[in-house]
């Protein structure tokens, strides 16, 4: 025994306690996250790059990568302009059933998307009322490309709101209040406080709702009708490859969706660099 | 400007918060409005600028009814409890947003607002913080970025909710001074709400003691003093 005994902090856990749980957590996350992502790419570049590389270069393969673009350009924007819209419905103004409401705007999140796909073909599908006029009108919904930005936006829908709505409940309403008695009009109000003070979490929640969107299957799935070169986004191509054994092509498809995804992730990491920057500058002196 | 309240009442669902109140307050006078919490001082004074609308009664401007009149329209200058300063801006823009929000028309050109913001920066005795931001300042600092924003847009009148509320005892001191200074410099009407009647006492031309959304009494400090009107404003006074 020494005499001199270093005592751990009340939080320190054993040394061994913290290699454990340190081993867990690498071990969890190599397992499922690193470890499949590689084995994507790995199994994309099989053949070699060239192979993975024509692979993409079909019509149907573009068509597919270009639908998903097309379909994340359209419902990103309106899923945000909803987001703000029900974020500050729900915490600037006091209103019955305001619970109510925000147990609403999750329950894509607790509805399966299966469950969604079909939900809009029973309203749009040719069979139904709104539908058959649709389609005879010359505009189908179902199996078409506004069925699908209807599923992926269903399924996006609580992103941007979720992450607004503490943010905006922590601000308050008072820096709104005092632009308003300094004569800014409500419109103005909006952009030169509201915004700036939520600019971060929005963004935030953008990009969440961007890589649900690109990678979304099950919703559309259902509402695609998986017409291949048409309606055939990338997650419905690469199963649809998948199943015919062209595993290249499908792998290659795959590592494509999973670098779109790493570069929402890389934006949002440089924009959460920015961000501290931005914070210990303001905070200095 | 010569305020009237005429018979004002508003409820918050079930509860009342002002029974029809009524009183007048004299053109430059520094007027603190008394009471404890939930007395409806907060909620009177929100409705002189705009923030709340009355169930029933007037609000009179210059003998002109402005009961109706939008908060923007209504130019008073307001400092709210948490001086709810724009975090995201400097001091400088800060004291600025009210005339750079103002209509094309009506907006001064960019040399004079800067004029303007850097004479109102002396004013409240801080003419260095002009670039720094909210975050970096003390809550005195703040309290008086907060003045001079409301003092920018020329208002009608001042009106202060719980200015000192958030600061420690010798700032208090300091800046009850420097609201009076302001006060008597500008001339402008100006009316506070505290629930600390020392503060109230020293502070104010005319003080209205208020409780569960009724007017106790108003009067001079002095007459207050010597003569409680009711069981509560003696009681209130003496704590």
């Amino acid at each position: 025994m020494s005499d001199i005994t270093t005592f751990r902090s009340a939080t320190e856990e054993t040394p061994l306690a913290r290699r454990v749980l340190i081993g867990i957590a690498a071990g969890g996350l190599g397992l499922l996250v690193f470890a499949p992502l590689i084995v994507v790419f790995a199994a994309a570049l099989q053949q070699g790059l060239a192979a993975a590389i024509a692979s993409l270069g079909n019509q149907d393969a573009l068509s597919a990568i270009k639908l998903t673009l097309i379909i994340t350009a359209i419902s990103l924007p309106l899923n945000a302009a909803f987001g703000i819209a029900s974020a500050w419905f729900i915490t600037k103004f006091d209103f019955r059933g305001k619970a109510f409401l925000i147990t609403l705007i999750d329950l894509p999140f607790s509805v399966s998307p299966v469950v969604a796909g079909l939900c809009i073909i029973l309203m749009f599908g040719t069979n139904s009322l709104v539908g058959g006029w649709l389609v005879a009108s010359g505009y189908p919904i179902v199996f078409a490309l506004p069925g699908i930005v209807l599923a992926t936006m269903f399924v996006t829908f609580p992103f941007v709101a979720r992450e607004l709505i503490p943010v905006m409940i922590e601000q308050g309403r008072t820096e709104e209040e005092a632009a308003l008695t300094l004569g800014a009009s409500g419109w103005r109000v909006f952009l030169t406080v509201t915004l700036p003070n939520i600019r971060w979490a929005l963004l935030y929640g953008v990009l969440l709702c961007n890589a649900r969107a690109m990678g979304e299957f099950g919703a559309v799935a259902v509402v695609s009708g998986k017409i291949r070169g048409q309606t055939a986004t990338m997650p419905i191509t690469i199963e649809m490859l998948y199943n015919e054994y062209l595993s290249v092509a499908a792998f290659s498809m795959a590592a494509v969706l999973a670098l779109l995804a790493l570069v929402t992730l890389l934006l949002k990491t440089a924009l959460e660099l920015r961000l501290a920057d931005q914070l210990s500058a303001s905070n200095r002196h | 400007m010569r305020i009237e309240i005429d018979e004002i009442a508003k409820s918050f669902g079930t509860t009342a918060a002002l029974h029809p109140v009524s009183f007048a307050i004299p053109s430059g006078a520094l007027v603190a409005l008394l009471g404890p919490s939930g007395s409806g001082k907060t909620t009177l004074l929100r409705i002189l600028g705009g923030l709340e609308f009355p169930e029933s009664g007037r609000v009179m401007f210059d003998g002109v009814d402005a009961t109706g009149l939008s908060v923007q329209d209504r130019r008073a200058g307001f400092v709210f409890q948490s001086y709810a300063l724009f975090r995201h801006m400097t001091v400088f823009e800060n004291i600025g947003y009210g005339l750079n929000a103002r209509p094309r028309a009506a907006r001064p050109p960019k040399a004079e607002i800067t004029r303007r913001v850097t004479k109102l920066l002396d004013l409240i005795q801080l003419p260095e913080i002009g670039a720094r931001y909210p975050s970096q300042l003390s809550g005195g600092q703040r309290q008086r970025v907060a003045l001079a924003r409301a003092l920018a847009i020329e208002p009608r009148m001042l009106l202060l909710d719980e200015p000192f509320g958030a600061l420690d005892a010798k700032v208090r001191r300091e800046l009850r001074q420097g609201l009076r200074d302001i006060h008597d410099e500008t001339g402008l009407t100006t009316v506070f709400v505290t629930h600390d009647q020392e503060e109230a006492m020293e502070l104010a031309d005319l003080v209205v003691v208020m409780s569960m959304g009724r007017i106790e009494q108003i009067g001079k400090p002095q007459d207050i003093r010597a003569r409680p009107a009711t069981d509560f404003v003696r009681e209130f006074i003496t704590v």
